[in-house]
């Protein structure tokens, strides 16, 4: 009975703390902040591309024709992602 | 005693329904206090099972045979070590350490996550409430650990087979692998439901499916030790259904600690991980059920089984809801990119993954043939050793040739001549190997040859990428401390790679031989020469040991004794075998006496010389060093995903 009671207590304490709630919605990401999520996950990848690039560049992996070559647009894309979170102020 | 065991399991049960219930209602219609309800439910339903389990432990440390489950599986003369083992050593106990370990991770994962992910969490917990509503409905109504009875003077005892010290160890750490599987699945379940298919559910659990894949490959490596040396036919893996259930998640998750590298990098095979996390799940559930429900074993213990067919359903019931969330939700799983070559990481990721979904699928159906030849012809037909051998050559050898090729390779596309370049060392070493190996004589077996030059490469690469990475940070610290995800898994590699090898070696290069020898008589194999020293019994109050002795000369020289054990309680033999390491070589000694006559000291006995299988041990040790490098906590990565999470979550 005892532990029934303890769970009872701890399963309803939400709504014994705060019978009455002023906002009782879940703090989900709103659509915009979902797309910012996205755009921060997207600057991310292209910045850890670039790194890896180099780092594979270093190594030899990658050998300066093909850095040449990929460099360029995974720039870009980093550019891009970058501006698409901090757009410029009008 | 009994009755506070069973009403912690009716609550925890209780609870686990308010969880899934209360916490599917919570996340859909977006209730914050009913969410936090929800999630209580679940930190109380461990709690809960914690008392169970904690009720279970106290009967077996008190001999209280009044619980039938502890008479059932303990006697007096067990050793305390052994008789807390015997938790989960039957069916009851074992399922309750599975929702305990549910209930617990469940509760710490959610608890980890909630601040951060605070719209995905919600939606975790109805699945893990799902899932433990299902574990703790079977304790409570179809096989409960604590159904009592007139307690008897002993209990019946642990099979003498299970008290060994792997025993202790080998099925908590499997436990604690397939339930640990759950938290990735609920995860992206939650991730499916929520619609926010982002990266934030692969990032909360990467850690948690590295350390349930890293528990079920250190529980399957105690287990086939324990084979090894307690079952006593010589090998380690036997392709039993019961082994092969716990090597199926593993393959599963290891495609998929593979492949969410792709989604990370290029955000891609989106779909793919999915199913793959469903996969490693479900076979997880399949794999208690092969163990626990004995379908496999004998097709009509499956009618007889109490939990076999809920079980099966489910199985059955979750695959669909699984699958039926993927399709769902496919309009958000698209790639936003595509493979930019054939010779890129990603590609080899993707070959990686074709060859172990291939082998586990293999292997899954091998393990279902019987049950599918019962279904359709009325007769059990089972699947033997060389189907599985020959799957593994198949797929393990490209697999072990890929872990060489596929670090040397760069993400989104590779040159031929850049790669040609890189591969020189790694080629030439195992060039070398193979031309060593078949001067010494190892050309004997294709397979043991090919996966030995495949090693040597495999290897080489790992160093080329150590010995150019640490050139290129300045110190091989700097370079592991950067990203230890990555050099651990190189780690484990070359403990794949020890693996290999000790495989290739014992079971490729080992040799064998039968003899009667009467006494005095010896007998010689691989430059070991055995005599038949005589036979020994003796007498102890539960069990009477009976040894033959032989001595060594040779290659080695000593001693060694085998023979077999008779429990009084329970009333049962077991084989004990000698085995003498030679730790220089990897090599076993290993002697089996399958009888023995002590008045006229004539033995059966059947010698192994096991080259190289004590890599296999040693693979272990290096797996779990490359585990714990990968699974370390990065302050600065923790940070990083702090401030990339924190602007979602107000």
């Amino acid at each position: 009975m005892l532990l029934v009671a303890a769970v009872v207590v701890l399963v309803a304490l939400p709504f014994l703390r705060e019978p009455i709630a002023t906002d009782d919605r879940l703090d989900a990401p709103s659509d915009a902040e979902a797309r910012r999520l996205t755009l921060v996950e997207e600057r991310d990848r292209a910045l850890a591309a670039l790194k890896e690039l180099e780092f594979d560049h270093r190594t030899g992996k990658v050998d300066d024709a093909d850095y040449r070559e990929l460099v360029g647009p995974l720039r870009q894309a980093a550019a891009v992602a970058l501006r698409s979170l901090d757009p410029p102020q009008e | 005693m009994a009755d506070l065991g069973r009403a912690a399991l009716v609550v925890t049960l209780g609870l686990a329904v308010y969880s899934l219930v209360a916490g599917g209602i919570a996340a859909r219609r977006n209730e914050r206090r009913l969410a936090a309800s929800a999630r209580n439910a679940l930190y109380c339903s461990f709690a809960s099972t914690l008392v169970a389990a904690a009720v279970l432990a106290t009967a077996l440390v008190r001999h209280d045979f009044s619980f039938r489950y502890v008479a059932a599986h303990t006697n007096r003369h067990l050793p305390t070590a052994y008789t807390l083992s015997a938790f989960w050593g039957g069916q009851e106990g074992s399922l309750l350490l599975w929702l305990l370990v549910l209930t617990g991770y469940g509760a710490l994962a959610v608890a980890i996550n909630r601040r951060l992910l605070r719209d995905l969490t919600a939606w975790v917990v109805p699945v893990i409430g799902g899932i433990a509503t299902f574990f703790s409905f079977v304790l409570v109504a179809v096989a409960s650990p604590f159904d009592t009875q007139t307690a008897p003077f002993d209990g019946a005892g642990l099979t003498p087979s299970l008290q060994n010290p792997y025993m202790v160890a080998h099925p908590p750490m499997l436990y604690l692998g397939y339930v640990g599987l759950s938290v990735p699945f609920a995860f992206a379940a939650g991730a499916l439901l929520s619609g926010r298919t982002d990266e934030r559910w692969i990032v909360a659990t990467r850690r948690w499916t590295l350390a349930a894949w890293a528990f079920l490959g250190l529980g399957q490596l105690l287990g086939a030790h324990w084979a090894y040396v307690e079952v006593g036919w010589g090998g380690y893996y036997a392709w039993d259904p019961v082994e092969n259930a716990a090597l199926m998640p593993w393959l599963a998750a290891t495609a998929f600690l593979h492949s969410v590298m792709v989604q990370e990098r290029k955000g891609m095979l989106k779909v793919w991980n999915m199913v793959l996390v469903a996969l490693a799940f479900e076979l997880s559930v399949f794999g208690t059920f092969l163990t626990r429900s004995g379908v496999v074993n004998s097709i009509h213990s499956f009618a007889k089984s109490s939990i076999g067919p809920w079980f099966l359903a489910f199985v059955v019931i979750s695959s669909v809801f699984s699958l039926a969330l993927i399709m769902w939700r496919l309009p958000l799983l698209k790639a936003k990119t595509k493979l930019e070559s054939a010779l890129s990481r990603e590609a080899a990721f993707l070959y990686n993954n074709l060859l172990l979904v291939a082998l586990c699928l293999t292997i899954l159906w091998g393990v279902l043939f019987p049950i599918v030849t019962q279904l359709v012809k009325g007769e059990t037909r089972t699947i033997g050793r060389p189907y599985y051998d020959f799957f593994l050559r198949t797929f393990g050898l490209p697999l072990l040739l890929l872990m060489g090729i596929g670090p040397l390779v760069a993400w989104r596309k590779t040159s031929l001549r850049a790669l040609t370049r890189t591969l020189a060392w790694p080629i030439a070493a195992a060039a070398v190997t193979g031309i060593v190996l078949v001067v010494a004589g190892a050309g004997s077996s294709s397979p043991g040859l090919i996966a030995y030059t495949f090693s040597a490469f495999a290897l080489a690469t790992i160093a080329v990428e150590l010995v150019r990475g640490t050139r290129a940070t300045g110190s091989l610290f700097t370079l592991v401390s950067r990203n230890r995800r990555r050099y651990g898994g190189y780690v484990v590699h070359a403990s794949v790679v020890l693996l290999a090898i000790g495989i290739a070696g014992s079971s490729a290069y080992s040799s064998s031989v039968e003899r009667r020898l009467a006494l005095g008589q010896s007998m010689t194999l691989a430059g070991y020469t055995l005599t038949n020293r005589g036979v020994t019994v003796d007498p102890k109050p539960n069990v009477t040991e009976t040894r033959a002795h032989l001595d060594v000369t040779g290659r080695w020289r000593g001693s060694i004794s085998s023979g077999d054990n008779q429990y009084v309680n329970p009333p049962e033999p077991s084989r004990e075998v000698g085995i003498r390491t030679d730790w220089l070589r990897g090599e076993d000694l290993y002697v089996i006496v399958d009888e023995s006559h002590a008045k006229t000291g004539v033995v059966f006995v059947q010698v192994l010389v096991k080259p190289l299988v004590n890599l296999i041990w040693v693979a272990g040790i290096v797996f779990l060093f490359g585990s714990m490098v990968a699974l370390w906590p990065d302050a600065r990565e923790q940070r990083r995903l702090v401030a990339r999470l924190a602007p979602a979550s107000p």
